[in-house]
């Protein structure tokens, strides 16, 4: 009997590891003879730890699992919840980049094979440097970092670059609130990313690559760094990557908390053991990246999707999707709602039926108030923008962005002016320094959003001002996009703006 | 507060530096195993990197200053690291935090008086879809709430 427990933070969070070990106990004292694998997480997270049991007859989940639990679920007493497959957040979803997570053992590069994994890399090794960049252009992908670039572009770009050494750095630093797309990928399948890496550096022709990982992600550098060992003595990373004579490798690099950091010149910056500023731009890191070199940077996802487009072929994904977005986003719906978790389909699923549907709105059970969409730097989004498509042009359009494609929910108890001041002082705690507007506007933001509170209301055309001075003056998207959520929600929700003493008239 | 702390050799610094310096821009690495191995940077530290470096006090100085992660003393002997961002804040984690930190009796970055849990702000830990979330040195909590709150803060001996 195999039983699958998954190793996932989030399902660790929920007491994966303690439910595991019931498991070995349990399965002990009734003289079971159990495989047991940590797995990824299909990414339904209400329903970690969500536990398979295969009895032959294919997997069967039950969830979520307490460690009280354990005797009857071992006792076949345990009421289950079918095939993963047939549970509908899960039957609604399009996986292309997350088809394997959740199904292999991490760490089994076998699984990952007989799972479709590699057949990207063997087919782009197959062809030129030229062809390989023409089908990441074709498959329509653009960067899931948030800025949203065509990949292939900016592949190009380093590809006709001349160097003796050129590099792939892998964006690993997700620092936005409500996203995990890149954790769940590095800890459930975190060959993907490595393929796709490999991928790119034969793409442009570089050998080496780094992954630029957040040190709030423990458990993804554990998975990563492992995963790294086995892709090294197995031959797909190395001086002869399958043995094409080809050579890329990578190591893993700890960021050291720092949100900046994932813009990446400060990311460069800080691979180059300096402080995390951000460079100005031209020239490109593209050109002269990490030690002045010719460097992609490209985000976990973005990296993490270039495999199935191989194995499937540019026009498959790039079949899926709306207007200029193509393909699949993993998005991820997280906060106050019932059924938070990861889940990927392609563009142009309206906002509302994200939320209302695929989510079951609020985990409170009180109306839904405000969503913000794409992390710190995102807008939030009232419900009567519920019918905006979730794909890049079409947020852009309503004064918002999808950036890493997070989603979290508020409900009626939200006080929209304490997010606004939350985002001033984020802005303000996580600057790096550079431009006065971000470094000083954003102390000033907090206390003029203070003023407001007060009963202030002369505040609030500066609190506008202010915004607009962010805007213009400062360098990156940091203090940059900083007002989209301090001027959507004074927007979208001025009666938190109210003064106290209009108020109480 | 702070206790003084003894002074660490500094073979022992040379030791845990010299393992990386064959890295590309080995300064983060370096950095992080001096502070895995001795829970902080220690001020004897940072000559030892800027000569192996072949780079100034001050550099390596600024470096560690910006960010949040190096410390110049050590933490208690748990780290509590809250999340704060919005996630966490949409399931109740702020009146959570305030009402940690008040118990306690600690600012943000405190220490309890006994030396047991440091509490430290972070921004995101990726479990915002089972928020509010924390970390008690490198085991992930998800769904906390006041009792499980409380818990952690008795095992840690807070
Ligand atoms: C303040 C700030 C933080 C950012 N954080 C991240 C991040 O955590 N991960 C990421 O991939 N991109 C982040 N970006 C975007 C990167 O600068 C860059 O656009 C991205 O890594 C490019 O990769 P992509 O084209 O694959 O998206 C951030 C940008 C800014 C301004
Ligand atoms: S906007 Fe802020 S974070 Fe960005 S470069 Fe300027 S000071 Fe640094
Ligand atoms: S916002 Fe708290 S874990 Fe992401």
């Amino acid at each position: 009997m195999k039983i699958y427990v998954p190793l996932d933070s989030a399902a660790k969070a929920l007491g994966a590891d303690e439910v595991a070990e019931a498991i070995k106990v349990e399965a002990d004292k009734r003289g079971l003879d159990i495989t047991l694998i940590r797995n990824g997480t299909h990414g339904m997270v209400w329903l970690e730890p969500l536990v398979e049991i295969d009895n032959g007859a294919g997997r069967q989940a039950f969830g979520p699992v307490s460690v009280e639990d354990v005797p009857a679920l071992l006792d076949g007493k345990m009421a289950g919840l079918g095939k993963v497959a047939d549970i509908p957040f899960f039957a609604r979803q399009t996986r292309l980049t997350f088809a394997r997570c959740g199904i292999i053992d991490p760490l089994d590069l076998a699984d990952y094979e007989a799972h479709g994994g590699l057949a990207g890399l063997r087919s782009a090794l197959a062809m030129s440097g030229p062809e390989i960049i023409k089908e990441v252009t074709d498959s329509g992908l653009r960067g899931r970092g948030g800025a949203g670039f065509p990949t292939g572009i900016k592949w190009n770009t380093v590809m006709e670059a001349e160097a003796d050494q050129k590099y792939i750095v892998c964006n690993a630093d997700e620092g936005d609130s409500g996203t995990f797309a890149d954790r769940m990928i590095m800890e459930g399948d975190p060959f993907t990313l490595i393929e796709g890496m490999a991928i790119a550096g034969i793409g442009v022709g570089a050998t080496k690559g780094y992954v630029y990982l957040r040190s709030e992600y423990p458990d993804a550098i554990r998975v990563m760094r492992s995963a790294v060992k086995v892709a090294q003595q197995k031959g797909l990373l190395g001086a002869d990557v399958l043995g094409s004579g080809k050579a890329f490798d990578m190591e893993i690099r700890v960021g050291a908390g720092a949100y900046v950091c994932g813009e990446e010149t400060s990311l460069l910056n800080s691979m180059e053991g300096k402080r995390g500023e951000v460079r100005f731009k031209p020239p490109l890191p593209a050109l002269e990246g990490f030690m002045g070199r010719p460097t992609v940077v490209n985000n976990v996802i973005s990296l993490a999707t270039v495999p199935v487009i191989f194995e499937k072929g540019a026009a498959h994904y790039a079949d899926f999707g709306l207007g200029r977005s193509r393909g699949t986003m993993p998005i991820q719906i997280a906060g106050n709602v019932k059924h938070g978790g990861l889940f990927e389909t392609a563009f142009g699923m309206p906002l509302g039926e994200l939320v209302n549907d695929v989510a079951g709105g609020t985990a409170s059970g009180n109306p839904v108030r405000a969503v913000q969409v794409g992390g710190p730097l995102g807008a939030y989004m009232p419900v009567s923008k519920f019918d905006t498509p979730f794909a890049y042009e079409e947020f852009d359009g309503q004064g918002g962005l999808i950036g890493h494609a997070g989603i979290v929910v508020f409900d009626d108890s939200v006080d929209m002016l304490q997010m606004a001041r939350f985002a001033m002082e984020f802005c303000s705690v996580e600057s790096c320094g550079k431009c006065t507007p971000c470094r000083i506007g954003s102390v000033r933001g907090v206390e003029t959003i203070d003023r407001i509170a007060r009963g202030d209301a002369a505040a609030i055309p500066l609190l506008t001002d202010l915004c607009d001075t962010m805007t213009d003056g400062s360098l990156c998207a940091l203090g940059g996009l900083t007002p989209y959520p301090v001027m959507s929600a004074l927007t979208h929700f001025p009666e938190d703006f109210a003064t106290a003493k209009e108020a109480a008239e | 507060m702070q206790t003084q702390t003894p002074a660490i050799p500094d073979t022992e610094i040379q030791a845990v530096i010299d393992k990386d310096l064959h890295l590309e821009a080995p300064l983060l690495p370096i950095l992080h195993g001096l502070q895995a191995t001795f829970g902080h940077i220690p001020d004897n530290a940072i000559p030892l990197v800027g000569a192996a470096l072949n780079i100034t006090k001050a550099e390596v100085h600024g470096v560690m200053s910006f960010y949040h992660d190096f410390r110049k003393v050590p933490a208690g002997r748990h780290v509590l690291r809250i999340c704060r961002a919005e996630a966490c804040q949409s399931m109740g984690g702020k009146a959570l935090a305030d009402e940690t930190l008040k118990l306690l009796g600690l600012d943000w970055h405190g220490t309890t008086a006994n030396g047991a849990v440091t509490i430290e702000p972070v921004y995101c830990l990726g479990l915002c879809a089972c928020a509010p979330a924390a970390m008690v040195d490198d085991k992930v909590i998800g769904r906390l709430d006041k009792s499980r709150m409380d818990k952690i803060l008795q095992e840690a001996g807070a």
